[in-house]
């Protein structure tokens, strides 16, 4: 058992109302610069829906992510080292500019400028990589609300899994949003891809990285991200991706995306994990979410707290994990799912599948949704959102999400016992009362301390990850001095057009 | 006769040193830039074809002149490797190699000026000097290959051009020899100097950073500021 710590991230899908504020504010802080015009380290997509980039969920024709081989082994999609490296010249499974969608910015010059005339001056689109004039048509999240379902979210490549036919009809679809991060996982692909060892994964919180001074632009990391969350710069054609604002995270504060979310549906906090449980549970033949649940470790339990400490891991995170709502929601009250864990990389930032869908259905049934009878009812009647949040959040698993559903659906019931005034009956999903309450409290009322558990970078590595990592990237461009890897490509910010020799 | 040893004396060493001094400079300042600059991201159908191509004609071509220019032609013989036998394999290998060459560039220069706006966007100055330069030096290399070996009488350069090579390293550069040689090959031996004193400063870097250490290291790479 070697123990290692992971900063790991829930959201409440019931609770995301699609605002796109997480996206917003994550852009005005990460990738606000030319090079990273069409980047959205954090997205809100529509499901069912083509996502961003399209249809990144289609590994046939993305080859990301990891798969068993013959003999079950582990392997990427991609296929093995030698021919991965002999498409080094032109990766064949890269998504380009028009998968994600051409971004666009209007000529507001033209307002002013216009000579005196007739009619209003009209502020033209024009495409905010080469200036052109250009036509809108696609966007990130442009199937918005289910908007042109019939024509694009038909193209979900998580329908055509399902044995049941999803109508994209008023009264019989549904719909939640789905806002997606680097999921910073325990097998991260991306990592196992890139060639030049350029992309890494940090012992002390997990955080997986690309040091831009060994980036060489060899662009494998970008297929074989199964999540499609490392992007190329056009210019500077280095990889770059979701950081987990790590700066944030070693002062103790949440992510942007996490601080800024209108609706608190994000979760963040210490998991502790046994690292030799990983390989093991990437390759596992089924019942991937169990396998994943089997690497994360008890932190009350004194074994693990004694081997935890035996590695190096600081007292306050140690801590941390025991208070940590990830904890909570993922193990205690096992609510949380991972997204597609088929891909088998082991992502680290979980969803509470949204009740919703069933609770419209329940509705436009005639049943009442507030009664747990008729929402059970529904959860075992209901199968064709069942299956599809299964395909995204289990892999295919109904009686997983049913099960998870069913537990959402107690706490409702239970609380409005409790706050009507009846006597609530016994929930049946192996949750006691208190522990409903506890979870209604999280889910529904928590706090940012108990929200965002996030234990402060440890004294001791404070001098060492300041002279390594982030202190010195505003220091100059000059990089030779550096001991360690650079992760943010500071140099841009002081030669905006990104030239250099 | 000044000409002459302006450009087969003195260039071949300027050309060097700014090979060597602009690869130290660029590795301590800009390791960042050391990069592919792959634009792959904005146009891919064109690239699918013209880059493998490229590549894999290149690095033939790289292999080829590495042998004829670095190999004496006396150990060939004494390996059993009969003139004729030599300048065939040769002829066959330097025409296939510089075809593969010449097809695939002619795609990624098509690829990079006529197909779309956002190419020339992404593209710096330094790619223009080395897209240039490496056309040019492919082109007076094919020329000299079909006109003189294939069509014309033959030319023997590894008596000649190889000898002034190989002398160079030693610091005592045979002038004479390279300037007896054909005006086609004295120009594909200048445009190789020009490419590779300009080497350093452009994309052209990323051949050093060829990944073969990825065969063997272990797939996850973890980092750690104290655990060592
Ligand atoms: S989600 Fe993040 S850590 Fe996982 S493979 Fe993609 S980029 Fe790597
Ligand atoms: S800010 Fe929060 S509620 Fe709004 S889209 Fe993002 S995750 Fe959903």
């Amino acid at each position: 058992m070697r123990i290692r710590a992971q900063m790991a991230m829930v959201m409440n899908l019931d609770k995301c109302i699609g605002c796109s504020t997480c996206s917003v504010t994550c852009k005005q802080t990460w990738t606000n610069r030319d090079g990273v015009e069409y980047v959205w380290f954090n997205n809100v997509e529509t499901k069912p829906g083509v996502g961003y980039p399209i249809q990144w969920e289609q590994q046939l024709r993305w080859r990301g992510g990891w798969k068993l081989d013959r003999s079950g082994r582990l392997r990427l999609r991609a296929g093995r080292k030698l021919w991965r490296l002999a498409t080094i010249f032109a990766n064949p499974n890269l998504p380009v500019l028009d998968d994600y969608y051409e971004p666009a910015t209007y000529d507001y010059d033209a307002l002013v400028s216009a000579p005196a005339g007739n009619q209003m001056p009209v502020a033209r689109p024009l495409s905010a990589i080469t200036g052109q004039p250009m036509k809108i048509t696609w966007g990130p999240n442009w199937d918005d609300d289910l908007g042109g379902s019939q024509l694009y979210a038909r193209t979900d490549p998580n329908l055509a899994a399902m044995t049941q036919k999803v109508k994209f009809s008023l009264e019989q679809t549904f719909m939640f949003h789905l806002p997606r991060i680097c999921e910073h996982c325990l097998n991260p692909a991306c990592v196992a891809a890139c060639p030049s060892a350029a992309m890494y994964k940090r012992e002390n919180d997990g955080i997986v990285l690309v040091d831009q001074n060994k980036c060489r632009g060899w662009r494998m990391c970008i297929s074989a991200c199964p999540y499609k969350k490392v992007y190329l710069n056009r210019l500077t054609s280095t990889a770059e991706k979701c950081t987990f604002c790590f700066p944030r995270i070693e002062e103790g504060t949440a992510t942007v995306c996490s601080e800024t979310c209108v609706g608190r549906i994000r979760y963040i906090g210490v998991m502790l994990y046994d690292l030799d449980k990983v390989e093991q549970a990437a390759a596992a033949k089924d019942n991937l979410v169990e396998a994943q649940r089997g690497c994360f470790l008890n932190p009350f339990d004194p074994a693990v707290v004694a081997q935890a400490e035996a590695d190096g891991i600081p007292s306050d995170w140690i801590e941390a994990a025991r208070q940590s709502p990830v904890w909570a929601l993922v193990m205690k009250y096992q609510v949380a799912l991972p997204l597609h864990p088929e891909y088998r990389t082991l992502p680290m930032v979980w969803y509470i599948p949204p009740l919703s869908p069933i609770l419209e259905a329940t509705t436009a049934l005639g049943g009442d949704s507030a009664s747990a009878d008729d929402i059970f009812h529904g959860i075992t009647q209901l199968r064709i959102p069942l299956e599809y949040l299964a395909q995204v959040l289990t892999g295919g698993d109904v009686d997983l999400v049913a099960g998870v559903l069913m537990k959402l659906a107690a706490m409702r019931s239970h609380m409005r016992a409790v706050t009507t005034g009846v006597d609530p009956e016994a929930s049946g999903v192996g949750l006691e009362a208190s522990e409903l309450e506890a979870m209604y409290r999280l889910l529904a009322i928590a706090k940012i301390p108990d929200r965002f558990v996030i234990p402060k970078r440890h004294k001791e590595e404070g001098a060492a990850l300041a002279a390594w990592e982030s202190g010195c990237v505003l220091d100059a461009p000059t990089t030779v001095r550096m001991a360690g890897p650079v992760p943010v490509a500071a140099p841009q910010f002081a030669n905006r057009s990104g030239r250099r020799p | 006769m000044k000409l002459h040893i302006a450009l087969f004396g003195v260039l071949p060493y300027l050309a060097l040193a700014s090979f060597v001094i602009g690869h130290i400079w660029r590795w301590r300042y800009d390791q960042f830039g050391w990069t592919t600059r792959t634009s792959q991201l904005m146009e891919k159908r064109w690239l699918m074809w013209g880059s493998p191509i490229f590549h894999a004609g290149l690095l033939l071509l790289i292999l080829g002149h590495a042998t004829g220019l670095l190999i004496p032609a006396s150990l060939t013989t004494w390996l059993g490797i009969s003139e004729e036998t030599y300048h065939v394999i040769a002829l066959v290998g330097g025409l296939l190699a510089g075809s593969l060459v010449a097809i695939g560039l002619t795609l990624l220069l098509l690829r990079r000026f006529v197909t779309k706006a956002r190419l020339r966007i992404v593209t710096r100055s330094a790619d223009l000097v080395m897209y240039v330069l490496l056309a040019l030096t492919a082109s007076a290399g094919m020329i000299a290959t079909i006109g003189v070996n294939m069509l014309g009488g033959g030319y023997n350069y590894r008596e000649t051009i190889s000898v002034w090579l190989r002398s160079l390293f030693v610091a005592n550069p045979n002038i004479e020899l390279m300037a007896s040689a054909p005006w086609l090959y004295q120009t594909h031996a200048v445009l190789a100097l020009a490419l590779i004193a300009i080497w350093p400063y452009t994309r052209l870097v990323h051949l050093w950073s060829i990944p073969l250490g990825y065969l063997v290291r272990p797939p996850i790479v973890y980092h750690s500021p104290v655990r060592k």
